[in-house]
């Protein structure tokens, strides 16, 4: 088991527009992004759980060119109105950041 | 990097006019000999208080020392300049703004040229008779299409894509200042008026609408894309940055919903097949995008009031409050209720937000960890209200209600917040929403942005 804060390269979120939130997961490899993608335990279901939307409503896009995931949700609320916490949507990547992956890379590659 | 007739080279200077480059960096770009240099103007990224307000994004300051190096080298070179979203929204008076600044430097440089500015903001009335002819559709999260938002809106823009950019340069422009505008389309319209195709045309625009960002180290610097008949090369001027493929191939994760479809006016950029080679070590060559042609809409941006608001900011570092928290602050609702009405100031008639740093205050209701136990808090208390007077009446008594509030087991009985600031009440004056998030088909795509030249 890994989290994702020790196997990542780049772990981020950003607007995609004012009304969509946009989170990548980035790693350095094609190794490792095949095992992780291997794993299947990034996907849609899991970025619902981790930020409280229907599975449905996730565009979740595996990325191997960029060996990247990407995942892109509706925001609670959209980018600047009463009640949002952040205009710009770029420090809502922290839930993934403990998520476990059942990959057992050589200390070296992580 | 050899410009031969069927390519065509374009400079970029940063992600958004007035953000600042290295002047060295735009010297090497414009010596290796360019067709156009841009920069993108803005986006809704900063949220709705721009194109509400009608304010800019950057100060005039920083867009004027931009604009005086950029005009300098078009001029000096004899190349077209193009700024895409003037101002930070790319409204009528973000243009304006950004038009005055243009003529003050070509008055103090002496130089003469013809500049087009480019029109975005849009007429309501127009607009809700093509909401009747069913042109309008919901994007993806946004809000159904709604005549009533359309008259709510403080101001509405339409995000042109390159043919109106595409037009001013047929016109003779050297220098065009666009509205609203789709981010690679200022670059996408030289590429394709060049005789370039739609898929690298309008891919070399996504590269270079944010500057060297997809370069390595990150940084606020000039990028110059060659573009060929099927593929675009990418490299950054200054010699202490590259271009990777992994650098470049991650640049379309970056505020796009899918890394590879990109919807654009009049038609769709998909990636999925992109190929990603370095040609040297500091610059990468990317093939295989495609084009797909489909009906012409375009977008359109609307913001609304919402209404005045105050702050103010306070933290507390008492452990018994902090323990107690959610019934503290319930308990200063309520008595800010009461106060409040003793005012004449009901319930409906404000919207009191207590944000809590340490707790919840950058992820809100998301927030996973939701019993972590701070040595302290920080608040930002706010209030909304329908007017300036009203805000800042009810932020006052939510201040000294968050200082002076009882609460069980309570021994900081002089008060319950560190505020660091006298005055302590913050009056930020208008709250805008968006209030339209839509796309508008179109027959013409240059019919909602007239087009106006002068000759400076």
């Amino acid at each position: 088991m890994a989290a994702i804060r020790d196997i990542a390269k780049v772990c981020k979120s950003k607007n995609a527009g004012p009304f969509q939130l946009t989170i990548d997961v980035v790693f350095e490899t094609r190794a490792q992004y095949d095992s992780v993608a291997a794993t299947g335990v990034l996907n849609a279901e899991l970025i619902g759980r981790l930020y409280g939307v229907e599975p449905d409503e996730v565009l979740f896009t595996p990325y191997p060119a960029g060996l990247a995931f990407k995942a892109t949700i509706p925001r609670a609320i959209p980018a600047g109105d009463l009640g949002d916490t952040d205009v710009y949507g770029c420090q809502q990547h922290a839930p993934l950041l403990d998520v476990d992956i059942p990959v057992n890379w050589p200390a070296a590659e992580r | 990097m050899a410009v031969s007739s069927a390519t065509c080279r374009m400079l970029s200077t940063s992600g958004i006019l007035g953000y600042g480059f290295p002047e060295s960096s735009l010297e090497l770009g414009m010596a290796r000999g360019i067709h156009m240099l841009g920069v993108d103007g803005g986006s809704t990224d900063p949220g709705p208080h721009y194109l509400g307000s009608g304010k800019t994004l950057n100060s005039r300051r920083a867009m004027r020392r931009d604009l005086q190096l950029m005009l300098r080298a078009a001029r000096k070179h004899g190349v077209p300049l193009v700024i895409g979203t003037c101002g930070g929204a790319g409204g009528a008076p973000h243009v304006a703004m950004t038009a005055d600044i243009v003529r003050a430097l070509a008055a103090e440089d002496g130089l003469h040229f013809r500049l087009a500015t480019i029109d975005a903001e849009q007429d309501k009335a127009t607009l809700k008779r093509a909401h009747g002819e069913g042109r309008m559709a919901r994007l993806p999260g946004g809000p159904t299409p709604d005549p009533a938002a359309i008259d709510r809106s403080e101001r509405i823009v339409a995000m042109m894509g390159p043919e109106p950019i595409a037009a001013a340069l047929d016109g003779g422009a050297e220098v065009v200042l666009a509205g609203r505008s789709s981010d690679p389309a200022p670059w996408a319209a030289l590429a394709m008026r060049n005789g370039l195709p739609p898929a690298p045309a309008w891919y070399a625009g996504k590269m270079l609408e944010c500057g060297a960002t997809p370069a390595v180290p990150k940084g606020h610097d000039c990028l110059l894309v060659d573009v060929d008949g099927d593929s675009v090369i990418l490299e950054p001027a200054a010699p202490e940055r590259r271009c990777t493929p992994s650098s470049v191939a991650n640049h379309s994760l970056h505020e796009n919903p899918s890394p590879c479809i990109h919807v654009e006016p009049g038609g769709i950029l998909d990636t999925t097949d992109c190929l990603f080679e370095a040609v040297s070590d500091r610059a990468v060559r990317v093939s295989g995008m495609t084009w797909q042609k489909q009906p012409y809409t375009v977008k359109l941006e609307g913001a609304e009031l919402a209404g005045y608001r105050a702050i103010t900011v306070c933290g507390t570092r008492d452990p018994l409050l902090i323990a107690t928290r959610d019934d503290f602050l319930a308990r200063v609702r309520d008595a800010v209720a009461q106060k409040a009405a003793a005012l004449g100031v009901e319930p409906d008639e404000y919207r009191l937000i207590i944000r809590r740093y340490g707790v919840d205050g950058v992820m809100g209701p998301a927030e996973p960890l939701r019993d972590a136990r701070p040595h302290e808090i920080g608040f930002v208390i706010e209030v909304v209200a329908s007017d300036q007077e009203t805000a800042d009446s009810v932020l006052a008594l939510a201040r000294v209600t968050m200082l002076h509030t009882d609460f069980p087991g309570r021994l900081c009985r002089e008060g319950n917040m560190a505020f660091p600031y006298s005055p302590s009440d913050i009056s930020t004056g208008p709250v805008y929403r968006f209030s339209v998030f839509q796309t508008m088909a179109l027959d013409d795509p240059l019919a909602p942005f007239p087009i106006h030249y002068e000759d400076l």
